[in-house]
């Protein structure tokens, strides 16, 4: 049984739902995000999502365009990340590692090179947000050869044919995107998120994780009612800036963040 | 100078690109993120759908002939021609449209397209104003909301076309993210659409983006190459020796190229801006100096560094300033059917000064890459061959740009 498999069955037995915290790679250094994955465990994470740079992150809000930017700027690439992710397991061999980011990068390192290194480094799942499975042939068949997950997202404008469409090529879990828009942008309204999960559901066992538009506790409780998982990532980015010079005092605010989003998580499942 | 005489190109037959995904062999495709498949899916749909219908196109025709004023001419520049020495030279005369420039060709389609499916609001995304200036003129006229992004860079640069944007009721947002130039603002005009989809159509400006963009942005581009096709043979008897258009995403040169894709006596030249020059890295000729990437939804030639970051392009000309191409042009490189060159600053800005000197033209900056290396093919060519060089635009827009450079306050 895979990372991610082994823990959405331990959740699934501890009746917990999966807290998925994304952050940027090298936002504001490596070193910075290697010490942040630790805490963010710490803080009742159970996978990591770790966002890859790239200069023309189409699918962004300001907010995770502002991390790339900065990342990129003190050298960050996907080399770097997959470097971070295998620093990473040195210590943690149990918290799932997903990387979610662009197509070009691992076009530029090609395909098999990339799996290859990120298997090895110890990445779990690569979630590629311009890649539909139309175009995933020869990039999933490289992920299965290692093992690694594809993971897809589904949207509120998703229809039936395209969830079964990405069902049937996903593996690790479905990221449903809670909103019309991009990450971080608001108004996320529970009504059309339960009624789309449920439908999803219909299509497949997969666990189903749910983002865009997380902010806090209180969404955080009310979308973990209605998914396996929450992505929160907008949110954490915004510990960092607004504490900009002072590193701890950003990693604290996204402990604390996390840490009440898994109490209030945790009360209601 | 290695000579330009033109080369044999390789022959191509039955071409009949994209297939079905919007592939032109490896290139092309759609690569966008899922939550805007659904509003691709919907357009691809549309766009099969009107581009065989009669009135759809009859409605397009009218259009073109009494707004745009098509056909536009053909125009044997014999002095220009005589000063150069060698080919005759012949000009496709698109900055003769309404609003200066081919663009116009395209949003008209685009926009007549979007009333049929039933939305009201335009967005586009534009780097000299050009497209953003053809799109708020459709917009104006079909009575549509228009939003245009454009970046804060090329905002200052271009600050007659977004008065002229401002006048024809468009908002004019100012992109501040990334590099601040056209790409940058093709990523906002895509967060835009993913976050306005039920009501908003997109407006790409050329032959980039998903499918069926390039395959949608060349169709109604090729009014260019079909018009050129019986101009040349009324006025010479046959087709042109060869083909020279400049190509930033290329959607005026695969207009001009398409008609003509199966003539194996007609020679191709697609023109690319080397900007400070391709060695000094500071230019915009993917398809020169660059390699095969994804970016803005489709794989083509890109400019990227070595880990697939996006590398910020130079020019003189803010319409060629992009750093991919049209995935079509890709192909036509790799299959050997169209050659593509590169022309820089200096000599784009030559060229501007010598058409405007000898034929009373004066050509945009863009255009002005194909006038400077139509001339360098010319002088290796018979003077009973013909050279046909698509004039996409003309250069009003350009004075302040070209003034500034040669220290002249205006």
């Amino acid at each position: 049984m895979s990372r991610l498999e082994q823990c959405f069955k331990a959740l699934k037995d501890a009746n917990k739902k999966a807290l998925i915290p994304f952050v940027t790679a090298g936002d504001p250094n490596a070193e910075f995000t290697l010490a942040c994955m630790y805490e963010m465990v710490k803080a009742g994470a159970n996978i990591i999502e770790l966002g890859v740079p790239f200069s023309d992150p189409m699918a962004d809000g300001p907010v995770i365009q502002k991390a790339s930017e900065r990342a990129l700027d003190n050298g960050m690439s996907l080399r770097g990340v997959i470097e971070i992710v295998s620093r990473f397991r040195e210590r943690d061999k149990i918290t799932p590692v997903i990387l979610m980011g662009y197509l070009n990068p691992i076009e530029f390192m090609g395909y098999e090179a990339f799996v290859q290194k990120a298997a090895e480094a110890g990445v779990d799942g690569v979630l590629t947000v311009d890649i539909p499975p139309e175009e995933s042939k020869d990039l999933i068949a490289a992920y299965d050869k290692y093992d690694l997950a594809p993971i897809f997202l589904l949207s509120p404008t998703s229809h039936e044919g395209r969830i079964k469409k990405i069902v049937s090529v996903a593996k690790g879990y479905i990221y449903y995107v809670s909103i019309k828009g991009v990450t971080g942008a608001g108004h996320l309204e529970l009504g059309p998120v339960q009624d789309k999960v449920a439908e999803i559901k219909q299509h497949t066992s997969l666990p189903i994780a749910i983002g865009f538009g997380v902010k806090n506790a209180d969404i955080a409780s009310n979308i973990a009612k209605i998914g396996d998982g929450v992505v929160v990532g907008s949110a954490l980015i915004e510990c960092i800036t607004s504490h900009t010079g002072n590193e701890s005092a950003g990693q604290q605010a996204i402990s604390d963040l996390l840490n009440s989003m898994r109490e209030a998580m945790d009360a209601v499942t | 100078m290695p000579t330009n005489k033109p080369q044999k190109q390789s022959k191509v037959t039955d071409y009949n690109l994209p297939d079905e995904q919007g592939h032109f062999g490896p290139y092309g495709g759609t690569f966008v993120a899922e939550t805007l498949m659904g509003s691709i899916e919907e357009l691809n749909e549309a766009y099969q759908k009107y581009m065989q219908d009669p009135e759809f196109l009859a409605e397009l025709d009218t259009d073109l002939h009494d707004y745009v004023g098509r056909p536009s001419p053909v125009y044997h520049a014999k002095r220009l021609s005589d000063e150069t020495g060698g080919a005759q030279i012949y000009l496709k005369r698109e900055d003769l449209n309404h609003t200066g420039a081919h663009k116009v060709n395209n949003t008209i389609g685009q926009a007549l397209l979007a009333k049929r499916m039933g939305k009201t609001r335009i967005i586009a995304e534009t780097g000299a104003g050009q497209h953003g200036v053809a799109t708020a003129t459709v917009a104006a006229r079909l009575g549509l909301e228009c939003v245009v992004y454009m970046g804060a860079e090329d905002i200052q640069r271009q600050s007659p076309n977004v008065y002229r944007m401002r006048l024809l009721g468009a908002e004019v947002v100012p992109v501040t993210s990334g590099s601040q130039t056209l790409k940058d603002a093709l990523n906002e005009a895509l967060r835009d659409w993913v976050t306005n989809i039920d009501n908003t159509y997109y407006i790409i400006g050329t032959v980039a983006g998903p499918h069926p963009y390039p395959a949608m942005v060349r169709d109604f581009q090729t009014i260019i190459g079909r018009e050129s096709r019986e101009q040349m043979l009324e006025k010479t008897g046959r087709l042109p020796d060869a083909l020279v258009a400049c190509v930033g995403g290329g959607s005026n040169a695969i207009g001009l190229f398409h008609p003509f894709i199966e003539d194996e006596e007609v020679a191709i030249y697609g023109v690319e801006a080397a900007g400070l020059g391709v060695e000094t890295g500071k230019h915009s000729a993917p398809l020169c100096a660059g390699k095969p990437g994804v970016l803005h939804g489709n794989r083509t030639y890109l400019m990227a560094d070595e880990d697939g970051e996006i590398l910020e392009t130079h020019s003189i000309s803010a319409g060629l300033d992009y750093p991919g191409v049209g995935p079509e042009h890709s192909w036509l490189k790799d299959i050997g059917r169209a050659e593509y060159v590169n022309i820089n600053d200096d000599e784009a800005l030559e060229a501007f000064h010598q058409l405007t000197r000898v034929e009373g033209i004066i050509p945009a900056l863009e255009s002005s890459h194909a006038v400077a290396y139509a001339t360098k093919l010319a002088k290796t060519m018979d003077k009973d061959q013909t050279i046909l060089v698509n004039l996409s635009g003309r250069g009003d827009k350009d004075i302040f740009t070209i003034a500034k450079i040669e220290g002249i306050e205006l």
